[in-house]
């Protein structure tokens, strides 16, 4: 199945991103694909290169990169939500782009099941 | 499982939250306003909170906030004509459908059930 996913709250505060990143590996590892990660809301928070977890904890922003490298997804970040909330290309981590939200509706239109993760 | 790409799906934006406090009602309008670019089937429901984000009379002058309410009269240009509310919402706070700013279909909680159950994407926010 074709899956695109929404995450529309940021690192660390919420689990949303967790969330979204647990499923994205597991439905991976049963064949499915992802289509495309929109970040929007706070959601854009989890795209900047410049979050420095503690050494023990999880690195949300870079096991995304890492996620993408892997599987080629797709993962783009709202430019409205995103310049509202300082988050510009200059910062973004590797693997994510800066992009409408048309990107969103098109995910909707073309996955089988659109998943959101947020409140 | 594959998905015509072509097929005008129905989607619908589920506001549950009220309109100043948070940013989410007025980042969903954003993206209903996209998306009503793309010819959709688009619906909008409001309920819990939600349902204050179309209460006529907002004034923000107070908490330095834009009033973005007057764009939920501008969805019509938009062909954005299905606007349902929850009774069970209206009820529970005192709210009139008299007082709402757009015209809208009032629907019991199992009416929006059948009616969530019936589209291709659910968006809610």
């Amino acid at each position: 199945m074709k899956f695109g996913l929404m995450v529309s709250e940021g690192p660390y505060t919420h689990q949303a991103s967790d969330s979204a990143y647990q499923f994205a590996k597991a439905a991976l590892e049963k064949g499915h694909e992802i289509q495309r990660v929109f970040f929007y809301h706070d959601g854009v928070n989890n795209a900047t290169r410049l979050t420095e977890p503690p050494q023990d904890d999880r690195h949300i922003v870079n096991r995304w990169s890492a996620l993408a490298a892997e599987h080629q997804i797709d993962l783009v970040v709202c430019v409205a939500a995103a310049l509202r909330r300082g988050i510009k290309d200059e910062v973004l981590a590797p693997g994510f782009r800066i992009s409408g939200l048309g990107q969103l509706v098109d995910s909707g239109i073309k996955s089988d099941r659109l998943v959101t993760f947020g409140d | 499982m594959s998905t015509d790409p072509s097929r005008i799906k129905k989607v619908m934006f589920v506001n549950r939250k009220a309109p100043y406090g948070t940013i989410y009602a007025l980042e969903s309008l954003e993206v209903v306003l996209i998306t009503a670019t793309f010819d959709q089937d688009v619906s909008l429901v409001f309920l819990d909170d939600g349902v204050y984000e179309l209460l006529k009379g907002q004034n923000t002058k107070a908490i330095g906030i834009k009033n973005f309410s007057p764009t939920y009269r501008a969805l019509d240009g938009y062909d954005v004509e299905k606007l349902y509310v929850e009774r069970e919402s209206l009820a529970a706070r005192g709210i009139g459908e008299e007082q709402l700013l757009v015209d809208v279909e009032v629907l019991s909680s199992a009416q929006m059930g059948e009616l969530m159950a019936q589209q291709d994407v659910v968006l809610s926010f």
